[in-house]
């Protein structure tokens, strides 16, 4: 299998970048994108060329590292997929791909399609978490939770922080990765206690990285590798106003 | 040298109070003066890095990845083990050590594994008050399911995503000690020295990855929490940053390697596809509570596998470990598919895999408590393979997956250079010679949230009393001129071949010789052979760009020199242990219906080794069981 990579190179976040074409030969249908990648590097590397670089690690599609924007969609041409589940049987022989590194301005590119998703922390840093210091804890079946609400906190957590529903978004709004975050641990019987103030600091956090506003168009719940419902956003409003009038 | 476990006097029951009770504390208004490094973000990273800021003392944490949440840990799926018995089917504290004693094959202290599976309940009140998940019965009690080697259940899981969701929670952990000012993080910081100051651990030479600066960071003790090395096969379930550098350049300076060669081969992998693959997807070992594993009779079967009939079907684990069946230890399941893989009966393309059959569990429960228990496994294995597994088999194969070896450390977890600690994967012990399932989430996190914590004091009240050394030391000076001085001469190759071509060669002669089952001329062959890879290495390997950017491929490359250096260890640790236990199955060893024979007489230690540039020397730590009784590992 044969294809032309059309990729974002860009030697650091302060110099200017540009695509670049290159003819890649040798591809078989059944490699994962990552690996068609890895196959181009290698080839770069005998001819004497840097390595575009890109990120990933797990290649299990759980770890959210490897997004990137490919044919002008996050992670590919697929739904709820990330890039390294994506193969190169969804590509043909002698396409064009395009591929570049997630837009955001709280997302600054660091070097090719490697981008600082470091926003996504410190949103995590001011209230994502319970406050319980270790050895503290209660017997864990002393606060039964039913198994709808242990269902819907699960559905919440299972975000694997990629930063698709921000590239996705034209607004490069961050509200489906922060409500989340929010309403899994508000869902709890362990995260009331700090369900107000977590979701206003948060919701502040997320605005003073520079994220954008969600117009509900839907695009972040289709990008999502995890499938992310996008009610998530409406009832992180309800518990931004709640705390608003309560907290 | 002496190998002093310093293991607590008493009862096994009683060992870790008494422990407690007489180690020493520190002053908390002085912890704040004491700092503290952990590298590695991972659950017993993350874990030790929140709770010893918690303390009081002053926390550093690094990891290679863009965030901590990334840490490999999040990638695993089937669950971690507790002894709470909420099933009343018999389980207890007692019966968690002895099937951990056992399923390592007596090759690991009795005095840790017990306190493993101590520390196991309390741990999931722990994670439960931090938000994890955890599935849960209609009626709010937390759910439980079987895993291999065991027939309790003993497992907690939050869906297929245990690891990513304990990670989150040790994670956000981290992240309010951060807010809090306790811990500092470096992400996209590698470790590539350690610095060693009149026989103490006293910091680290580290690389920053997005502007390629070598910096020094100084502390009072360092742990080490990078987890496992297995990525030396390169085709692994491992992530693919996963590596044995920390811990390799810490051996170099002076810390044992304890039992390198045991490495556990996962049963239940996707089989690989082609020579471009860059790593195998694991599918979660809880299929095999409902799955049955089988390869056709007749070896040149070519029909469909729906298309054979039950007669002409191997159901091989049930034949041959018949109370076990399809849950048999990992190494044992690994070993025998393959067994039938090597006789000719593997399914698939390249003949590489079993099946893994679902059809008389749908039968038997129905389609959607099939789904309700596996769904996102049978959502991924279609993703990866197009194949729909509700209709017909799947198909896997055995892939390296743990180290069960890592740096030697006492029951302080302390290793042998004084004030240099490893936590979850990177040390070697509790698990002996093979892991079982859902066992190494539990071990990464008590490690890093309840031992270290405890245990790091009696060394740190100690401390108070020396004067901190700062990077400006000329010992910092020295190793980071070391370092440099190595990326210099990598850099300056210039060659001909790529970094992944040098690891597919390592992968290959691991594989093959170092793997599920080993024999003293292969380990011979792959010792020669190795060190051809390595001198072609340093003559011949490529890597474009400077030292003073981003560059991937240096990354690489610093990791696979060390791989390199790995591969003759684990060589020559499987060649000379002259037995077969766990996960180390030497050819020379079986019984004649093909069990492992191990050998007590001759082996019941744990090999340490240390580093000499000519070779490497054995330390044996010798096991003592006490409390229990070693036995032949039957599973029959
Ligand atoms: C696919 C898969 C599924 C699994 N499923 C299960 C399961 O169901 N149940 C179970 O009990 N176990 C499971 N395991 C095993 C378990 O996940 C690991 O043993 C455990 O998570 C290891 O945790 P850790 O904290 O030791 O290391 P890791 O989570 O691997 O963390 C290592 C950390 O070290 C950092 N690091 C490494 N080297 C350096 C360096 N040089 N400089 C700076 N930082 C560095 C990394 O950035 C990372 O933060 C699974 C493993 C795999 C591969
Ligand atoms: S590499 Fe981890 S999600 Fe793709």
């Amino acid at each position: 299998m044969k294809v032309t990579f059309r990729i974002w190179r860009q030697e650091n976040s302060k110099s200017k970048g540009r695509f670049k074409e290159y003819e890649t030969e040798g591809l078989n249908e059944d490699m994962s994108f990552l690996e068609a990648l890895d196959h181009l590097n290698e080839q770069l590397v005998l001819q004497g060329e840097e390595v575009i670089a890109f990120e990933y690690d797990c290649r299990e599609g759980i770890c959210g590292q490897c997004g990137v924007f490919i044919d002008g969609r996050a992670h590919g041409p697929h739904r709820n997929i990330t890039t390294c589940q994506l193969h190169m049987r969804s590509f043909k022989d002698g396409d064009v791909i395009t591929v570049e590194p997630w837009r955001a301005t709280a997302f600054p590119v660091l070097k090719d399609l490697v981008v600082d998703r470091s926003a996504f922390d410190r949103i995590i840093e001011q209230g994502g978490f319970i406050t319980a210091k270790t050895g503290t804890a209660p017997e864990a079946n002393a606060i039964p939770i039913g198994k709808e609400i242990a269902d819907k906190a699960m559905d919440a957590a299972a975000c694997i922080g990629c930063g698709a529903c921000v590239a996705a978004c034209k607004n490069a709004s961050a509200m489906l990765f922060t409500s989340a975050k929010i309403n899994h641990l508000n869902a709890l019987p362990q995260g009331k206690p700090e369900a107000y103030s977590r979701t206003k600091d948060m919701v502040a956090q997320m605005s003073l990285e520079g994220f954008g506003n969600c117009s509900f168009t839907g695009a972040c719940e289709v990008e999502c590798p995890e499938g992310i419902s996008i009610s998530n956003i409406s009832e992180m409003n309800s518990w931004f106003l709640k705390a608003k009038l309560f907290g | 040298m002496l190998l002093d476990a310093k293991i607590p006097e008493g009862k096994l029951e009683d060992k870790w109070r008494n422990y407690q009770i007489n180690s020493q504390l520190v002053n908390p208004a002085n912890k704040k003066k004491l700092n503290v490094i952990v590298v590695g973000s991972g659950l017993s990273g993350a874990g030790a890095a929140a709770t010893l800021a918690e303390l009081g003392y002053d926390v550093q944490c690094f990891c290679y990845q863009d965030s901590a949440r990334r840490a490999h840990s999040v990638a695993a799926q089937g669950g971690i083990n507790a002894a709470k018995n909420y099933q009343h089917d018999g389980d207890s504290v007692w019966r968690m050590f002895f099937d951990t004693l056992k399923g390592g094959d007596f090759r690991s202290r009795e005095a840790n594994t017990y306190r493993l599976a101590e520390l196991s309940a309390p741990l999931i009140d722990h994670f439960t008050q931090q938000g994890v998940p955890f599935a849960r019965e209609y009626g709010g009690v937390l759910v439980n399911r079987s895993f291999g080697g065991v027939q309790v259940q003993r497992t907690f899981y939050a869906r297929g995503q245990t690891g990513q969701q304990l990670l989150l929670a040790a994670y956000s952990q981290l992240y309010k000690m951060i807010r809090a000012k306790k811990v500092r993080m470096h992400t996209r910081t590698e470790m590539l020295d350690l610095v060693v100051v009149d026989g103490k651990a006293k910091g680290i030479i580290a690389r920053n990855l997005v502007t390629g600066a070598i910096e020094r960071y100084a502390a009072d003790a360092i742990v080490l929490a990078t987890g496992g090395y297995s990525r030396v096969f390169r085709l692994s379930t491992l992530a693919i940053g996963c590596n044995g550098s920390a811990i390799w350049k810490a051996h170099k300076r002076g810390a044992l390697f304890a039992a390198p060669s045991f490495t556990q081969i996962h049963p239940t992998a996707l089989p690989q596809s082609s020579e471009a693959q860059s790593k195998l997807t694991l599918m979660s070992e809880s299929l095999r509570n409902d799955g049955r594993i089988w390869v056709p009779k007749d070896k040149n079967d070519n029909r469909k596998a729906n298309d054979i009939p039950e007669e002409e079907r191997d159901y091989y684990l049930e034949r041959r470990y018949p109370s076990f069946g399809n849950l048999a230890p990992r190494d044992i399941a690994s070993r025998a598919a393959k067994e039938r893989i090597d006789a000719g009966h593997g399914v698939g393309r390249l003949k590489n895999a079993v099946y893994l059959d679902f059809k008389h569990a749908i039968e038997r429960l129905g389609l959607e408590t099939i789904q309700d228990r596996y769904g996102n496994l049978f959502s991924m294995y279609k993703k990866i393979t197009g194949v729909d597994a509700y209709k017909e088999p799947m198909q896997i194969s055995p892939a390296a997956h743990f180290s069960m070896g890592g740096l030697w450390v006492d029951y302080e977890l302390m290793t042998t250079i004084p004030g240099l600690y490893a936590v979850g994967e990177c040390n070697f012990s509790d698990h002996g010679a093979n892991r079982l399932g859902a066992n190494s989430l539990l071990q990464a996190s008590v490690d890093g949230y309840f031992i270290l914590p405890n245990t790091i004091n009696n060394y740190l009240a100690s401390e108070m009393k020396t004067p901190g050394i700062s990077s400006d030391h000329p010992a910092f000076e020295e190793v980071e001129e070391e370092v440099k001085e190595y990326i210099e001469r990598l850099l300056s190759i210039n060659g001909t071949k790529t970094v992944d071509y040098f690891h597919r060669e390592l992968g290959k002669v691991m594989w093959q010789e170092c793997a599920m089952s080993r024999n003293s001329e292969g380990l011979k062959k792959a010792l020669s052979r190795i060190e051809e890879i390595k001198e072609d290495f340093w003559q011949e390997v490529r890597i474009n760009g400077s030292a003073s950017q981003m560059n991937p491929e240096l990354e690489k490359a610093l990791r696979l020199a060390d791989f390199i250096e790995l591969g003759i260890l684990m060589c020559t640790d499987a060649l000379q242990r002259e037995e077969s236990c766990g996960a180390h199955f030497r050819e020379e060893y079986q019984t004649s219906e093909g069990e492992a024979v191990r050998k007590d007489a001759d082996y019941a230690y744990v090999s340490a080794w240390e580093y000499h540039s000519e070779g490497f020397k054995l330390h044996k730590e010798v096991l003592e069981f006490e409390f229990v009784k070693p036995t032949v590992r039957s599973y029959k």
